[in-house]
């Protein structure tokens, strides 16, 4: 025989290779297209999140169905961790899979799925009512001025202190760091928040540029980083990690590791998220149940910028019931609902009028904390290349604040870097 | 006399030296065994510490288990949020014995013409099989995923036993290979000469020889397709995840919590059975590969 | 019929190309051959398939879209279009660690850019290959060695040894995480403060440690088994003749286990230039730790096309290496090992 047997297998896989790559692979072109179909769709959904910790979703998905029979909602589990979330929600998109109606998008991936001509805009037919909500929420749910996902549950960081050494809760920069000689006294680290190298620190980062005044991206969502502003922002941590304020060992600290650390007594302030709250007033090893103290976080002159947490529910533009998900949208974002968010999974709500709600400040103490955190808070950069923005982000400040490189360096280079990362190639 | 005497003594000497020699050879056996031991137990040691910890004191530090509970285990086991873990133990062992068998049996039939036939473009297959061992695997998901996802596969088992396999099958087929080439050919020669057929002879003579490296080969096989998590990740859903993907799920009371705790009992759920079950077949399946050995 | 299974061993040319018979020539010889072929098409054919639908179809397929542009933002409508054919645009770029400048054209690529980390993405890679299968081939060996040996308590030694192996990565992973932490039981037991998972070498140090940990096994198995070939009386020969332990080492033990030695250590190899679980758990690349497969998935992230082509890049590299390695170092599974001290090389 001439020609071996075996290369015809791997012929066809070479012309099955090109001929569906040729056929699928997505265009961004065609998404207006899709934005027009289906909107009077009505019928079965699936809702997609990520691991529902507190087992809010499940009841209320059953409260949705024995309400709407013929348009029930399945619910479609995906891991904890957000990044894969994220290539979960891409992989499909990219294969236009209709099977995921309504799904939940981390804030900071927006801007990404809207520009790349995923996400529903909700606007015209698919008009959804956001008056009620805080402000940041909407924004960080919105691109380039319309509204593409609905806000679901928000998060902002809060600043917890020892009550028993610090009477008095700081209120700038200045202040904290001045109280940093109790520390000494007792022999603890000052102050730690989330510098690992990972998405966290993009977090902590943005909070210290945006406390000082500084803005990551400007208005028109182009870098600034060369300002007084944002090296006085950065300044502040690598200063306070220079001198020890900031243990050496917060370089590894994702929230995990500082919360232990926190509980065990080894820091004086710490900024974590709201889960913090539950986890240490009840947890057997927490050597600081009875003098847990919270407060917003501090910035230069009053209360810092929080970074912007939380989900949106986005719907996606290759839905078929389009109707059926916008309707869910509304019950997601409903008084009810978001009440049923604080008081079952301790999620914070986005209405504002809820934080005033006596039955869940009882819950949840230290909701007031929480909504000036999130009134004041200043989302993550909103861009659609929000990937590259963070790694440069990561890498650049992680070097500052380990002295391997100079502040100036950094923010030039973060600045450089994104400006690359938004040239599109 | 006397010199009789001399060489009984010298011999004595000389088997004293032996036994001593022995003796201590022995020792130094023992005591590298409890170093082995040692080395591969003593992470898995603080895994089944922890799992057996409650949540509250994960961070605990002693070295003896303290505040032990089953409540990770429960947790574990829990369907209540959604978790399967349980499916996903079947369903890993399932896929694993079936990627086995399968890339077992490819693997020697490939293995045989490789060692043992003469063809051209022999080196040009050979290559193409490694070449398969060459592609970063985080880059091949994607394609997959399109791939599977137009013809319908998602969530089926197939479209993880398949992949497996065929990330399986460079090992084995290279590990078959260079086994079938050291066995004596001669012996299979012999044996048809006296009358049984190719298969048989392959049978009786080849496989129990053969022996070793073809439980060697499961179980690298069987273990590498237990690990496997990027593909799994991907391509199936709740109903035929692994146990892979079944911990990367599991999530603490409270979101950004990690549960530290229940992955560890996963984890010990997940290898200690698995151990056992090793260590009750091997004797067995040596046994039965080389019974009936011609030798 | 197979005229390379008699005594005389066949030399059969490294690259391809048709092997040399001795013997006959003749239509009988070649129809032998022939019947050969058809044989061993047969046998081949479905493992052949298999990897061409599994592996070949995605790289084609991965390499088709190495050569288009990633999709580029429209500024006025600020949504993303598809990039147009790329040519080896997107190749260069990395290799020259070129990135895409505001305005058109290329510049060195800033750090805090994926593109700047290639290089020492690169030689990240093979620090962690050559120092990582060095140590397992050298631990591997010394547990097969004992593992080969007679003793009481031998199968539960074996057993132990799966152990680290069976564990699923992702435990694995969190565990050495939870190890290394900086209040673990790491720096608690050995009364030490390193910063493990925050500067360069203590990271690179705890990646290698827990790779060899959960990967010994694999090189002890494949290792073992070749010695379990190794027929005793050989051994009994040598001791007969007065070899000491080092000569039969060297002279019996080393030679009769090449095979199954160099299928270890290639694979090994190959698995460890594709290393992404265990990094990627621990520091997530931070702190020079970043593998050519983290890169990739991180690319993934920010545009497949030009991850595509870093994976073919990774490709091209691992071809290199195991090209050096069969036709140099004498991992070649077909050529014939004929017995104690004739071994090739």
């Amino acid at each position: 025989m001439k020609t071996p047997k075996f290369l015809l297998p791997v012929a066809t896989a070479g012309v099955l290779a090109l001929t569906l790559s040729a056929c699928g692979g997505g265009g961004g072109t065609t998404a207006g297209a899709d934005a027009e179909q289906g909107l009077d769709g009505r019928g079965p959904i699936t809702y997609v999140q990520g691991k529902d910790n507190s087992n809010v979703v499940r009841p209320l998905i059953e409260k949705w169905n024995a309400a709407h029979p013929n348009e029930k909602v399945t619910f479609k589990e995906q891991t904890d961790q957000a990044d894969q979330q994220h290539d979960d929600l891409v992989q499909n998109f990219q294969a236009k899979n209709a099977n995921y109606d309504v799904v939940s998008v981390d804030v900071v991936w927006t801007a990404e799925f809207a520009a790349k001509g995923w996400l529903q805009p909700l606007k015209d037919k698919m008009k959804l009512d956001t008056s009620a909500m805080l402000k940041p929420t909407v924004d960080s749910a919105s691109y380039k001025g319309t509204l593409y996902a609905a806000p679901q549950n928000s998060d902002g960081g809060i600043l917890y202190y020892r009550k028993d050494l610090v009477p008095t809760a700081p209120k700038t920069w200045d202040e904290m760091m001045s109280m940093c000689s109790v520390a000494t006294e007792n022999n603890i680290g000052c102050f730690a928040g989330q510098y690992a190298k990972y998405e966290g620190l993009t977090v902590n980062t943005s909070e210290a540029i945006n406390s000082a005044g500084g803005a990551v991206l400007n208005a028109e969502g182009k870098p600034s980083l060369n300002t007084p502003e944002a090296k006085a922002g950065l300044e502040t941590l690598t200063k306070a990690y220079a001198d020890g304020s900031i243990p050496k060992e917060a370089i590894t600290f994702q929230e995990e590791q500082g919360r232990q650390a926190f509980q065990d007594g080894k820091l004086l302030f710490h900024r974590n998220w709201p889960y913090v709250y539950n986890l240490a007033t009840t947890e057997g090893s927490s050597k600081v149940k009875d003098v847990l103290g919270m407060t917003a976080l501090v910035g230069a002159d009053g209360p810092g910028a929080s970074s912007l947490g939380g989900h949106s529910a986005g719907m996606s533009v290759y839905s078929k019931n389009k109707a059926t998900a916008l309707d869910f949208l509304k019950f997601l974002t409903s008084e009810e609902t978001q009440k049923f968010y604080a008081t079952q999974g301790s999620l914070a709500p986005v209405l504002g009028a809820l934080y005033d709600d006596q039955e869940l400040v009882t819950k949840l103490p230290y909701l007031p904390v929480l909504k000036t955190s999130i009134e004041n808070a200043v989302p993550r950069p909103v861009t659609p290349f929000y990937p590259a923005v963070t790694k440069a982000i990561q890498e650049n400040a992680y070097a500052a604040i380990k002295g391997e490189k100079t502040v100036d360096a950094a923010l030039s280079d973060m600045q450089k870097s994104i400006e690359s990362a938004s040239a599109g190639q | 006399m006397t010199a009789a005497t001399e060489l009984r003594a010298e011999q004595d000497r000389g088997r004293k030296a032996a036994q001593n020699r022995e003796k201590w050879a022995s020792v130094r056996t023992y005591v590298s065994a409890a170093v082995i031991l040692f080395w591969c137990l003593a992470p898995a040691y603080w895994m089944v510490v922890t799992a057996f910890r409650e949540v509250g004191y994960t961070y605990d530090t002693s070295l003896l288990p303290t505040h032990v509970t089953l409540d990770n285990f429960r947790t574990a086991f829990d369907t209540s949020f959604g978790n399967h873990f349980g499916q996903a133990l079947l369903n890993s062992v399932f896929i694993g014995v079936t990627v086995t068998l399968i890339s077992l049996v490819l693997g020697v039939f490939a293995a045989y013409a490789l060692a043992r036939l003469n063809f051209r473009f022999k080196y040009l297959v050979l290559g193409f099989i490694l070449g398969a061992s060459m592609f970063p695997g985080v880059a091949l998901i994607t394609p997959l995923f399109q791939l599977f996802t137009n013809i319908g596969w998602i969530g089926t088992y197939q479209a993880l036993i398949i992949p497996n396999i065929s990330f399986v099958l460079p090992l084995t087929v290279y590990t078959m290979t260079s086994f079938f080439r050291e066995m004596p050919w001669e012996l299979e020669e012999a044996a048809r000469v006296d009358g049984c057929t190719q298969g048989q002879a392959f049978r009786r003579v080849i496989m129990p020889l053969a022996a070793p490296a073809i439980f060697t080969t499961a179980i690298l096989a069987f273990i590498s397709s237990w690990n496997e998590f990027l593909i799994a990740s991907q391509l199936s859903n709740d109903q035929t995840q692994p146990v892979t993907v079944a911990i990367a799920n599991f999530a603490g009371a409270q979101p950004q919590q990690i549960p530290y705790t229940a992955i560890m009992a996963a984890g010990t759920i997940v290898t200690i059975p698995l151990v056992i079950l090793v260590l009750i077949f091997q004797r067995k399946i040596v046994a039965g590969l080389t019974a009936g050995a011609v030798k | 019929m197979a005229t390379e299974l008699g005594p005389t061993p066949v030399k059969e040319p490294a690259s391809g190309g048709a092997p040399i018979h001795h013997g006959p020539k003749g239509v009988g010889e070649d129809n032998a051959i022939a019947s050969q072929g058809k044989w061993a098409s047969w046998l081949l054919a479905p493992t052949i398939f298999a990897l061409a639908i599994v592996i070949v179809y995605p790289i084609i397929t991965a390499i088709v879209m190495s050569f288009q542009k990633d999709a580029g933002l429209d500024p006025a409508t600020g949504l993303f279009t598809e990039g147009g054919p790329a040519g080896f645009s997107n190749y260069t770029n990395w290799l020259f660690q070129q990135c895409a400048a505001p305005g058109g054209g290329t510049v060195a690529c800033p750090p805090g850019t994926l593109g700047a980390q290639f290089w020492s993405a690169t030689g990240t890679t093979f620090y962690f290959t050559i120092v990582t299968v060095t140590l397992e081939t050298i631990l591997g060996f010394w547990m097969a060695i004992i593992m080969a040996r007679t003793f009481r308590g031998r199968s539960l030694v074996r057993a132990a040894v799966l152990v680290p192996w069976a564990i699923p990565t992702a435990v694995t992973a969190q565990l050495w995480l939870f190890i290394f932490a900086f209040e673990g039981i790491g720096n608690k037991l050995f009364n030490t403060t390193i910063l493990w998972t925050g500067s360069e070498m203590p990271a690179r140090w705890a990646v290698i440690i827990a790779d060899t940990w959960k990967t010994t096994p694999f090189m002890a198995l494949l290792i073992l088994a070749g010695l379990q070939m190794i027929p005793a009386e050989v051994y009994e020969a040598a001791k007969v003749d007065g070899a000491s332990a080092w000569q039969r080492f060297r002279m019996i033990t080393l030679p009769l286990v090449k095979p199954a030695l160099m299928v270890a250590i290639l694979f090994r190899t190959l698995d460890a230039l594709r290393m992404f679980d265990l990094p990627y758990i621990l520091t997530e690349g931070s702190n020079n730790t970043t593998t050519l497969s983290i890169l990739v998935v991180n690319q993934i992230r920010q545009g497949f096309n030009s991850a595509a082509a870093l994976s073919t890049i990774t490709f091209i590299i691992i071809f290199i290496v195991a090209f050096i390695f069969v036709r140099f170092l004498g991992a070649n599974v077909v050529e014939q090992q004929t017995g104690a001290g004739k071994g090739k090389k």
